[in-house]
């Protein structure tokens, strides 16, 4: 590494607690990638309109690219990573996409889960405005969105199951 | 053999690890590598008059500068022309570092090489490049007035001119009862897929391999190009292709001069090297493609008969041409569409402009050509008072006129002839699909936010499954799992399902027990890439052949331990048994252990099998000449020609004529690309191909200022579609199999781009009375095309 | 895009964030919500040396005063939209909060980030601007933190240019609410959802007893440097035909061509949104006084 001033950052990651040393630059979404090698989150353009960065900061959908790490000590983040269930079952957002062909190069896809619990989270049975407000800031070039609707949807349903 | 997979809905394989964050994308991997940026050229045209790294050199965690000075034998040479042809006789190509010259905006001019990306792109800020700025040609009109040059050896901007024609279409235009004269341009885009582009490379000197991972279409065409130019052995590269965030043409370029740099850096350096491009990278250094203007006369008689066609148009090839002109010659060659031409020339000229190189983009030349006959098809309608699907129905290729011999080469370099369609099937559905007959109804009735109504039809024809060949191995190892490898790649399409679908049918196995991977150089080296809509076509009818060969090799097996006949057996679940009595079965896993007469008993399976041993024969060698150990089997599919696709959009919008925004109320797609092997992932493709439609036909426009800069080179200015800004297309099928492959397949992968411009065009035509001869359309431009026709 | 090095600082109160800001000069930039800030520093538009996170100052209450809602410099877009107080307090605030680019950006943009900012092309300053609200920034002078209240009117300067003194630290927006039989309206047009509109209009409109309008402005956004200011009252009212608005606009704004629009359309744009959101705000201005239709 070079010889920038570093910064001690904790954060709880995923219910983890994790500390790095980086400097005051480094963009959330690196930290997450390359130091704790979580490369769940995606990075598409680095200026905050494409959402593949996105993990959520206390509970809500931020875009990791457009935060310094620095900025989050004490915070906790949820990434892709963080969806599973605890015997690394698939969680019901993850297994609506599957069921709904949600996903086609799987780039974008994390971004969109998150957003979806996220969604989920606030509104169990949103409708299509609900869900149009929710996801409409992240990008997809591969599935036109029609699926991925689609599988936001049958997540509500598969999470309002018992 | 019942189909138990083929034509199912399966859920994705990919899937499981893709909706974990598991994916193993290019920068997933190779933390502790080295990463490269580059130094690239803020000037359109300009000559090189020194680079001054000095400033660089104090960079803390800086490893190496490179320039085109520092690179040895092949590496100095201009990079490949992938693909000549007779009439390109201007072709140019570019250096992987720029010698002296630079022709584009974003071109590469110096490799940095350091501890993170973060420093390297502080070294690279530090570089210091003298330039001296040259007229920098930018566009089509600025390329064919020739009063600067892109290249001085080449002039006019020519890169090539070519003509192919069927009949005489001068004489018929000559001769026809009515004429227009037309002339429809379509703006420059780029694929922009969500990931990048990317090579992350490794040089094992004891092994002497070098290793190279790059989000790409294609990792044959890659190792084949690292090998020839850094001028080691085949066998010493290998090119792994990760999971790939979207392709869509751009990464079908090999090689990208950051695709044998970071190699070379790699093994010069003896460390692992990676290069992950960032968005304002892939604007200015990743391929575009779409740009032409287009001239048509066409000859028609009363009833809206087209007699005759004549294209001239002006193809934007950028500043470098790898590809040569494969591009405008599948304009020039899929324009003619489903219709029953007998007279046809077209004419290109391919012009260089001080601009990103062009290669294709889903779609690669079709929605050009797509949106000149549609819209063609539009004024013929129009001139005669003739409804527009019924002048198309008068025209269309109809299902006994096939196969329909164009006279033409096609793309690949073959007979342009449509093997198979149902054409007046495709309009019959579309129209029952989009309600055209009630159209007229809908439009009448007052909208109380007085929008206008408006509905388009457009049909196209796509040339898809083009060769040479692919190749796939199929084994069946003694542990049960069937062991799949194609050559070509992925970059979302499921392959890893479509493939085991089709394998598990082929063996009678359950296709979760099938395991495909795609784009290894080490697990199967021969190959050409995923492009054109060929995947499923090739690959798949390549895993289909050499299924069936392991089938019969295990059927012959089975047969001579079981003490049957080859053609009393099938194989259900796995178990190949005797027709009518299931116990008298041996499981595929052990007919693996009886093909290898090396007979280790590893495993339980082992042991059972030898149960079935039979004794040897004395006069017979353990493996015979013709045989080979192992339940396995290569085969490839090479086709004598393309095999066609086609298809029909149709659309209903809603033009706001006080701010000319316009809104899809319906969009309807009509489809034939065959059998389809998994329907489910069939709609995605048409999903994302008429996403890309819309946003071209709508939104995406790459813009260049008269010097040369590329204005909206970001996400915020390069109006990609977000959820809101899409139809919810309705998707009809039509199959007419292909009597070309054993499968009946046809290609689907950019069938739902093509049209889609010419669909909209003629909707909003048809809503507002304006022209519409040019693509993109937005609302402002919409809105002045309005004003001057309420004025004028 | 991998933005340059800066040195970073996180003070735990106002009086030290003032004085690192005094003590740092121009080298240093606020960072707050980040939306702005930091694509520009990816794609290294700006290198600013030191960066003073304002984040954790506690400044993140919403309150009433005097006829205005205020607002701390770390309250969140977000929760313009989310806190039902503040809609019912200021929906023509918590409208415009809902055109902000996406949620996303909402939940880390901050209010007075965005007015410090001074993007013609963003909605708050256009929203202060009409409202006639102001900003309160602090500096470090003398010795001791000096405060200054600046209106609307004297803060955007020019496009991302405000009158902000490079050791100003703003603090608190102060939005005046509606007066009585006072109605809102925000229209805007943009090429897609959440990007920044072709041109756009925040307004509003008073009637007076028997419901007819009898005065308006309004502010609009990108057709100007700044949030261009209106007095719609000359368009309103008795005798004022229904073309009355849409030539007043048209005839005042003077925006200019790029390349998603032609000054020609933004102008007819912006003076047909703002006849439409006339109409609409002078419902609501009815709805408001509850006076019939």
């Amino acid at each position: 590494m070079s010889s920038e001033e570093t910064h001690e950052v904790v954060v709880t990651v995923n219910g983890s607690v994790r500390s790095v040393r980086v400097p005051a630059r480094r963009l959330l979404s690196d930290v997450l990638r390359h130091d704790l090698r979580l490369t769940g989150t995606h990075v598409g353009c680095e200026h905050g309109v494409c959402g593949a960065c996105t993990v959520l900061l206390d509970g809500q959908p931020v875009r990791s690219c457009l935060t310094f790490a620095v900025m989050v000590g004490g915070a906790e983040v949820t990434t892709v990573e963080g969806l599973a269930g605890p015997d690394g079952e698939l969680g019901p957002v993850q297994q609506a996409f599957r069921e709904r062909h949600g996903l086609q190069c799987g780039f974008c896809t994390p971004g969109f889960l998150l957003l979806t619990t996220d969604l989920l989270a606030r509104d169990p049975d949103p409708g299509d405005d609900d869900i149009r407000e929710a996801l409409g800031g992240n990008l997809c070039r591969c599935t036109g969105y029609v699926n991925i609707v689609r599988s936001v949807r049958r997540a509500a349903e598969l999470a309002g199951e018992p | 053999m019942t189909t138990q997979w083929f034509g199912e809905r399966v859920e994705r394989r990919e899937d499981e690890r893709l909706v974990r964050g598991a994916g193993r994308f290019l920068d997933d991997a190779g933390h502790d590598a080295l990463a490269a940026a580059f130094v690239r050229s803020p000037h359109a045209h300009a000559r090189i008059t020194g680079i001054d790294v000095s400033d660089a050199l104090d960079v803390d965690g800086l490893v190496g500068v490179y320039t085109w000075d520092d690179l040895p034998g092949r590496l100095a040479d201009p990079l490949p022309l992938l693909i000549p042809h007779p009439d390109l006789t201007h072709p140019r190509t570019q250096y992987a570092l720029a010698r002296g010259e630079v022709n584009h905006v974003g071109e590469a001019v110096a490799m940095v090489v350091a501890v993170d990306r973060y420093v390297a792109e502080d070294a690279a800020e530090r570089i210091v490049v003298d330039y001296e700025p040259l007229p920098a040609v930018v566009g089509l009109d600025a390329a064919r007035a020739g009063n600067d040059l892109v290249h001085e050896d080449v002039p006019g901007n020519v890169a090539a001119v070519t003509t192919q024609e069927l009949g005489d279409a001068a004489a018929a235009v000559a001769a026809a009862p009515r004429v227009l004269e037309l002339d429809f341009a379509i703006e420059r885009s780029l694929s922009s897929p969500l990931e990048g582009r990317g090579v992350h490379a490794r040089w094992d000197p004891e092994d002497g391999r070098l290793r190279i991972r790059t989000s790409t279409q294609t990792s044959t065409g890659v190792r084949a190009a690292v090998a020839n130019i850094l001028e080691l052995p085949d066998v010493a590269v290998d090119v792994l292709t990760p999971d790939v965030g979207g392709g869509f043409g751009t990464k079908v370029v090999h090689p990208y001069p950051e695709e044998v740099l970071i190699p070379w850096a790699a093994r010069l350096l003896d460390r692992e090297v990676k290069w992950v491009e960032d968005r304002y990278e892939h604007f200015v250094s990743a391929t575009h493609e779409r740009g032409q203007q287009h001239h048509v006369r066409v000859g028609f008689d009363d009833d809206g008969t087209i007699l005759g066609l004549e294209v001239d148009f002006w193809h934007d090839t950028g500043a470098y041409a790898p590809y040569g002109i494969v591009l405008p010659i599948i304009t020039a060659t899929q324009l003619p569409g489903p219709y029953r031409h007998r007279n046809y020339r077209v004419t290109f000229t391919s012009l260089y402009t001080n601009t990103v190189t062009v290669t294709p983009y889903r779609g690669a030349g079709r929605p050009q050509g797509c949106f000149v006959m549609e819209r063609t098809m539009d004024r013929v309608a129009e001139a005669l008072g003739i409804r527009r699907d019924e002048v198309r129905a008068r025209n269309l290729i109809r299902p006994d006129e096939f196969p329909y011999d164009f006279s033409m080469t096609f793309q690949d370099g073959r007979p342009l002839i449509y093997d198979s369609g149902d054409y007046p099937g495709l309009l019959d559905k579309v129209r029952a699909l989009v309600g055209w007959e009630g159209f007229e109804a809908e439009r009448a009735s007052p909208s109380a936010d007085g929008r206008r109504l408006g509905i388009g039809l457009a049909c196209y024809v796509e040339g898809t499954g083009v060769g040479p060949y692919e190749g796939a191995h199929v084994h069946v190892e003694t542990n049960g799992r069937v062991m799949v490898a194609t050559g070509l790649t992925s970059q979302g399409q499921g392959h890893e399902t479509v493939f085991a679908q089709i394998v598990a049918d082929e063996l009678g196995v359950h296709v979760a027990d099938v395991y495909v991977t795609t784009g290894d150089t080490r697990r199967f080296p021969y190959a050409v890439g995923t492009y054109a809509s060929r995947a499923a076509v090739m690959s798949g009818n390549a895993v289909a052949l050499a299924a069936r060969a392991v089938r019969a090799k295990a059927v012959r097996i089975a047969a001579d331990a079981l003490e049957a006949a080859p053609e009393d057996l099938a194989i259900e679940s796995g178990v190949v048994h005797v027709r009518g009595t299931p116990s008298r079965g041996i499981p595929l896993s052990q007919v693996a252990v009886l093909s290898n007469p090396l007979r280790y008993s590893f495993s339980k399976e082992a042991q059972a099998a030898t149960q079935f041993a039979s004794p040897a024969d004395p006069d017979v060698a353990p493996v015979p000449d013709d045989d080979e150990p192992g339940l396995e089997a290569r085969d490839y599919y090479s086709p004598v020609r393309s095999t066609f696709a086609a298809g029909m959009h149709a659309a209903v919008v809603a033009v706001d004529p006080e701010t000319g925004t316009v809104e899809i109320l319906r969009y309807a797609v009509v489809h034939d690309c065959g059998p389809l092997i998994n329907p489910m992932l069939v709609e995605g493709q048409i999903h994302g191909g008429v996403a890309q439609g819309v946003a071209g036909a709508l939104l995406e426009r790459l813009a260049y200022d008269e010097a040369g800069n590329l204005v909206n080179a970001s996400f915020m200015d390069f109006l990609m579609p977000y959820l809101s800004e899409l139809p919810v297309p309705e998707i009809d099928h039509q199959e007419t199999p292909s009597p070309l492959n054993p499968l009946g397949i046809k290609g689907a992968g950019e069938a739902g781009v093509i049209p889609v411009s010419a669909c909209l065009a003629s909707a909003i035509e048809d809503a507002v009375g304006v022209r519409m001869d040019a693509m993109p359309i937005s609302p402002p431009e919409l809105w002045s095309r309005m004003r001057e026709v309420e004025v004028g | 895009m991998k933005p340059p090095p800066f040195a970073y600082h996180r003070p735990a109160d106002v009086d030290t964030a003032a004085q690192m800001l005094a003590a740092l000069g121009d080298g240093a930039k606020v960072l707050a919500g980040g939306q702005s800030l930091v694509p520009l520093m990816n794609f290294r538009l700006a290198a600013p040396e030191h960066l003073v996170d304002v984040n954790h100052l506690g400044l993140d209450d919403v309150s009433m005063d005097d006829g205005e809602m205020v607002v701390g410099a770390t309250v969140r877009q977000a929760r313009l939209l989310s806190d039902p107080d503040i809609g019912a307090v200021h929906p023509l605030v918590a409208d415009a909060a809902g055109w902000i680019a996406h949620a996303v950006i909402r939940n880390r943009g901050t209010v007075v980030g965005s007015l410090a900012h001074g993007d013609p092309a963003a909605e708050l300053p256009a929203v202060l601007a009409v409202l006639g609200g102001s900003v309160d920034a602090v500096a470090w002078r003398d010795g001791r933190l000096a405060t200054r209240r600046v209106p609307a009117a004297e803060l955007f300067l020019g496009p991302l240019d405000t009158s902000l003194a490079v050791d100003e630290l703003a603090v608190t927006a102060r939005f005046p609410v509606l007066p009585a039989r006072t109605g809102w309206a925000v229209e805007e047009l943009a090429r897609r959802h959440g990007d920044y509109a072709l041109a756009g209009v925040i307004l509003t409109v008073t009637v007076d007893g028997s419901g007819a309008p009898v005065g308006g402005r309004a502010a609009f956004l990108s057709c100007a440097p700044t949030p261009a200011v209106l007095d719609l009252t000359p368009a309103l009212g008795d005798g004022a035909g229904p073309e009355a608005v849409y030539d007043l606009v048209a005839a005042a704004l003077d925006p200019t061509d790029d390349i998603h629009a032609t000054a020609a359309y933004r102008r007819h744009l912006a003076a047909t949104l703002a006849g439409r959101g006339v109409a609409l705000a002078a419902v609501r201005a009815r709805e408001s006084a509850e006076v019939p239709a």
